[in-house]
């Protein structure tokens, strides 16, 4: 592929848990540098089509392609070193942050960059450290995860992810396990990323916010992409009477 | 009360428990935690042939006597040509016998932690073992210390056991002083006394070690 290819291209992805079909065939494409916000009832999906391109999940069938790397085709049998090597280029945000407790916040972060990516742990806590001075956390470096608020957790969970510099990072819904005064630290974190030019695909129900901070909105429902586009477009002048109805039970819920 | 008897074995039946009862434990406890290890990963392995015979494995374990599984090694194993001395099949029975319990106490500790906690690992490049090994083991460590200790003082009073397969541990000891001096409940009565106060100091141990790996979990 080359450059003027998309960051990441899935093809076609399935995923049935059980008799439970959840994804029955997503198209998805990723552009370097874009915001993806991936919007849906919940059940539509978008947790798991997440969870597949992180490797979380192995789908049953379809392809995904990081640009650069080869076209994983998971048909009948796909290997599971291939199906891993998907987690190099991406790191998931998760809705419950998933920090190891055991570990004080700075060691949450060198974690991955140490043990996996064997950079120098000197080189690595440097990193974690700027990192965590940028989302205001720098004076915790010390504390374990029980110490932290929800909301400085999730930013710890999201400085986990970017001390990997992935290729893409993936949020799944990571404000909604937060007390509703702790959801704008963390979704100003993720504007800023934004702003950096971070490739992002974020599960979210906050429709005003995915409505500023993405460049293409993707809605899903019943295991299928209805539409995607601009923000402006989906979210104020849906196409599909199915996105209408999600979008009008969000801003008017009583 | 023959005061002379309880000091004069006092020493013989200390040094058999410093030199013999506590070695033993630990020798026993390590190897069998070892073990147990190896049979909980293999039971929840979900590859059915690993898990069924960890399953075996427990079953038998628990479901005989010690005492019995201490004679078939030592007294059983010559009749099919291997000789081991008391020393060494007391330590296999023992190991073999802990790991059957503390397998369980393993992978019940193991399922304790949360899933997420895997996929946080794997979400940073971690693979299965590196995972287990640098995020779910030490957590599932922390909530199989009580029980693993109880394991172990359970341990320490049945390495007396090993008094029948001539083990010169701190029950042997004094069976051979009560035979001596015809004082049984004084002699045994003291043993029972040692036992106890060993099993108490594990237990101030076993409370500051959960102390320490308690710090950091909310409560």
């Amino acid at each position: 592929m080359s450059p003027a290819d998309p960051l990441l291209r899935a093809t076609a992805l399935q995923k049935s848990f059980g008799s439970n079909q959840v994804l029955k065939s997503i198209d998805l494409s990723i552009d370097s540098g874009l915001v993806v916000a991936l919007v849906g009832p919940s059940g539509s999906g978008k947790t798991t089509v997440l969870r597949c391109l992180n490797g979380l999940e192995t789908p049953d069938g379809g392809t995904v392609a990081f640009r650069g790397g080869p076209a994983l085709d998971f048909g009948p049998k796909v290997s599971k070193k291939d199906a891993l090597s998907l987690r190099d280029r991406s790191a998931m945000v998760f809705q419950t942050y998933n920090l190891f407790p055991h570990m004080t916040v700075l060691e949450n972060v060198v974690e991955g960059p140490v043990q996996v990516q064997k950079q120098p742990r000197r080189e690595a806590i440097a990193n974690a450290e700027r990192l965590l001075a940028r989302v205001g956390l720098a004076d915790k470096r010390d504390d374990h995860p029980f110490n932290l608020s929800g909301g400085q957790q999730q930013r710890v969970g999201i400085v986990r992810a970017l001390a990997l510099q992935p290729d893409l990072l993936l949020f799944d819904e990571p404000t909604s396990a937060l007390d509703p005064e702790l959801v704008g630290e963390v979704l100003t974190v993720i504007k800023e990323l934004a702003e950096e030019d971070w490739t992002m695909v974020i599960v979210t129900h906050e429709l005003a916010f995915a409505r500023e901070v993405a460049d293409e909105v993707v809605f899903m429902d019943d295991g299928v992409v209805v539409e995607h586009g601009h923000p402006d477009q989906v979210l104020r002048n849906p196409r599909h009477e199915r996105t209408r109805r999600f979008v009008d039970r969000l801003l008017n819920p009583f | 009360m023959d005061w002379d008897l309880v000091l004069s074995s006092f020493w013989p039946m200390l040094s058999g428990g410093l030199t013999a009862t506590i070695p033993l434990a630990l020798a026993s406890f390590a190897l069998g935690l070892l073990l147990a290890l190896v049979i909980a990963l293999m039971r929840i392995s979900g590859q059915p042939v690993l898990s069924a015979i960890a399953r075996f494995y427990v079953s038998v374990i628990r479901g005989t006597p010690l005492l019995v599984q201490l004679f078939v090694i030592f007294y059983g194993l010559p009749s099919l040509g291997v000789t081991i001395d008391p020393w060494p099949s007391a330590i296999i029975a023992f190991s073999l016998n802990v790991a059957g319990y503390a397998a369980e106490i393993l992978r019940a500790a193991i399922l304790s932690v949360p899933k997420g906690q895997w996929e946080a690992g794997h979400t940073i490049g971690m693979s299965r073992t590196l995972t287990l090994r640098r995020v779910i083991l030490p957590q599932a460590a922390r909530v199989s210390v009580p029980p693993l200790s109880n394991t172990f003082i359970s341990l320490v009073k049945d390495t007396s056991l090993a008094s029948l397969i001539l083990v010169g541990e701190l029950f042997r000891e004094a069976q051979q002083i009560a035979a001596f001096s015809q004082q049984f409940m004084v002699v045994y009565i003291e043993a029972a006394a040692i036992y106890w106060v060993f099993c108490l100091v594990l237990s101030v141990g076993q409370s500051a070690l959960e102390k320490r790996l308690d710090r950091y979990v909310a409560r």
